[in-house]
């Protein structure tokens, strides 16, 4: 499959999906409900999942089949799951401190979206792959990962900070889906048990805030400064 | 013969994991450990002379062993043997007995992912066992549960996730980068991309790279990504901290050096050497800042490693055969040294009770071997004669105004400067004022022979290594630099 002279129908599918993750990465930054984005979360990893099997098809490859139902599973069901119980755990529904309204936030998002188009645009017309797939892999993966940052960055909850990192952590794969499709399964699988691995762990430091500080709100964490 | 010496230096941390989740008691998992680190440093010893014939490869080139990986490695067995013969008797101070099987558990598994992570041929798979280190570290971090160590913990994976993240980014351009000259599937090996990279895209190059420094540079606490470090650094017990400056960092670090091959080997001009130049003395800078209004004894220790690894920045920064040298070799010299300071920090702040250095006060008096020990260790970090650190320092900065980063190098020297009366100022209050409060109890005498040996062990080599630097270490360090230039391998 080389990206440079793709099927159209391809070339939409992959954009429709990958635009749509895109999107659910703003539904996130616009709203200021855990429910919200843990379901924002799983719809992009569903997306993602559609991808992937898109990528196989056009492709032609049982491998991709495999990896996009694996990412179904784990990434749309089992990290969706572990949030939730979290967050039933937290008697904390929504943000209650915003650093940034979700206005501003949807602002900056967008912001964040055309510089990524810019950045992709720089690094693709060199290659000869302007006006391609590539652009927009490279702009959803840049953008997404800028939205996870911000997230990080404004959201005090844990729960969002852990949203976060995963959403940084979407963003990289769903280009990588498009870009490498040839990335060896062995790396696809250590990556996927490592992105779980982290969710358990940080599930059981989001028990132990709520143990020592009565909540789980990062706003609290001052007292190691200097 | 360097396969079964692997398999032993990472089977025996592996055996200890289950050895110690089995045995339930706590003096039989230190001791296992101990064992652990005994084996591993005895293996770890021999290899990294042998390394020299290599480099070696196994399970399909997805485990590599050449000299900068072994002398990761022997920092790492070194560190991981001082902090196992001070956890005996250090986390029996602490008062939980019940815990320390799983904590002995965790400090295996956390010397072992070290220890992969230097080991590993495939991008890829680093970037897993780095990430490995995190999380099992993380609870290590956390094992006191007070309110502050829950803190450090936290801000710890979260941004050192974040970081690798990043490095994950970088990682996936690097691929991307590879597939346009061998194909969409390939191993994605250091030397692959070695050889893949001057065909490469150099602008992506760039990009890829500076996403590698930032996100590994996290992992390594170069400033201004370090804000981890301090937090982590001071609120794990001791021997963790030691693990995490001295063993951690550096095999964060083999990865960017192993990236800064790739990005030179492409057609990429100076930016990614002149980027890690520049994190590395902002490293140096941000150290000096926060080590002369220091109030904390632990976060001292921890600025000093941001401090060091900008050193260490710097020579791999300067490159070139003193460049690679000097950071080897400070390397091994820090790796030996950090865990002195620690120790003497964690024995201190057990018999005083307290790490704020205000409260830590005549301690020559109260300790005279420890404080002869910890003072001689503090000379030595600060880069004094004739302790080892001395000398790599020095073979850096004649590098840097070898390889044209001049400014690099005096600022350097300045800032080494400024360090160095910052941190001994902190000495000289431990060890010469009055104490404040005349009625204050006296210190209290906590620690034991096993708190106090590894102090011993740590600082006879590095007295030997600042008075003679073997000719051995020369051909081994001229060895490694050529490995990481690109000559043909």
């Amino acid at each position: 499959m080389l990206l440079t002279q793709l099927d159209p129908l391809a070339a939409s599918l992959f954009s429709a999906t990958a635009i749509a993750s895109l999107l659910l990465a703003f539904v996130m930054l616009g709203s200021r409900w855990l429910d919200n984005y843990l379901y924002a979360f799983a719809a992009q990893s569903w997306a993602m999942a559609a991808l992937g099997v898109a990528v196989g098809y056009f492709a032609d490859s049982a491998e991709l089949y495999l990896i996009a139902a694996l990412s179904a599973l784990f990434r749309g069901l089992v990290l969706p799951y572990l949030i939730r119980r979290m967050i039933q755990r937290l008697h904390v529904a929504r943000e209650l401190h915003e650093t940034l309204r979700p206005a501003s936030a949807l602002v900056i998002g967008a912001l964040g979206v055309i510089f990524s188009l810019a950045v992709s645009t720089k690094i693709a017309v060199p290659l000869g792959l302007g006006g391609t797939v590539v652009v927009l892999a490279l702009t959803v993966m840049f953008a997404t990962a800028l939205i996870g940052f911000l997230m990080l960055a404004i959201r005090q909850e844990a729960v969002s900070q852990i949203i976060g990192l995963l959403v940084l952590e979407n963003g990289v794969r769903l280009g990588a889906q498009i870009l490498i499709p040839g990335m060896p399964l062995l790396i696809e699988l250590v990556i996927l048990a490592d992105v779980l691995a982290a969710v358990a762990c940080l599930s059981v430091l989001v028990r132990y805030l709520l143990s020592e500080f009565g909540n789980a709100s990062t706003a609290g964490l001052k007292r190691l400064v200097g | 013969m360097v396969g079964a010496l692997l398999l032993l230096l990472t089977g025996a941390p592996a055996l200890t994991i289950f050895g110690c989740l089995v045995s339930r008691g706590p003096r039989a998992a230190a001791m296992l450990n101990l064992a652990a680190g005994i084996v591993a440093f005895a293996a770890a010893a021999p290899l990294t002379v042998m390394s020299g014939g290599g480099p070696f490869r196994y399970w399909d080139g997805y485990v590599v062993f050449d000299t900068a990986g072994a002398w990761v490695v022997l920092c790492a067995a070194i560190v991981y043997l001082l902090s196992s013969i001070y956890a005996v008797g250090y986390m029996r101070l602490l008062d939980e007995d019940a815990r320390l099987p799983a904590f002995y558990a965790l400090f295996a598994g956390f010397a072992l992912a070290i220890l992969v992570s230097s080991l590993m041929n495939n991008a890829a798979l680093y970037w897993i066992a780095i990430e490995l280190t995190t999380l099992v570290s993380a609870f290590l971090v956390a094992f006191e549960r007070a309110a502050e160590s829950i803190e450090a913990a936290w801000k710890y994976i979260v941004i050192v996730s974040t970081g690798i993240s990043l490095a994950l980014l970088g990682t996936v351009l690097f691929y991307w980068n590879g597939s346009f000259v061998l194909g969409p599937t390939y191993n994605m090996t250091w030397d692959a991309l070695r050889q893949a990279a001057p065909a490469m895209n150099p602008g992506l190059v760039v990009l890829a790279f500076l996403l590698v420094l930032v996100g590994y540079g996290t992992k390594v606490g170069l400033a201004p990504m370090h804000t981890w470090l301090p937090d982590a650094h001071s609120e794990s017990p001791a021997p963790i901290s030691a693990m995490l400056s001295g063993a951690l960092l550096n095999a964060a670090m083999l990865g960017i050096v192993r990236y800064l091959v790739v990005a030179d080997a492409a057609p990429s001009g100076v930016m990614p050497r002149g980027a890690l130049v520049v994190l590395g003395a902002l490293s140096l800078l941000m150290a000096a800042l926060f080590i002369v209004r220091q109030q904390n004894i632990k976060r001292l220790m921890a600025y000093s490693s941001v401090e060091h690894m900008g050193v260490i920045a710097l020579g791999f920064g300067f490159g070139g055969p003193f460049g690679v040298a000097g950071a080897l070799y400070h390397m091994l010299n820090h790796s030996l040294n950090k865990p002195l300071m620690f120790f003497g920090a964690g024995n201190m702040m057990r018999s005083y009770g307290s790490k704020e250095i205000s409260r830590i006060r005549s301690v020559g008096r109260c300790f005279p071997v420890q404080a002869g020990l910890w003072l001689a260790g503090a000379a030595a970090i600060t880069g004094a004669p004739p302790f080892g650190l001395f000398l790599s320092e020095l073979v850096v900065v004649r590098a840097g105004f070898e390889r044209s980063f001049g400014w690099a190098a005096l600022l350097m020297a300045g800032l080494l400067i400024v360090i160095f009366i910052g941190f001994l100022n902190h000495f000289r209050a431990m060890y010469f004022e009055p104490t404040a409060d005349a009625a204050a109890d006296p210190p209290a005498r906590t620690s034991g022979g096993w708190c106090v040996a590894p102090m011993w062990l740590a600082l006879a080599p590095l007295l030997v290594f600042g008075m003679w630097w073997p000719q051995s270490f020369w051909e081994f360090f001229r060895q490694t630099a050529r490995l990481l230039s690109n000559a043909a391998p």
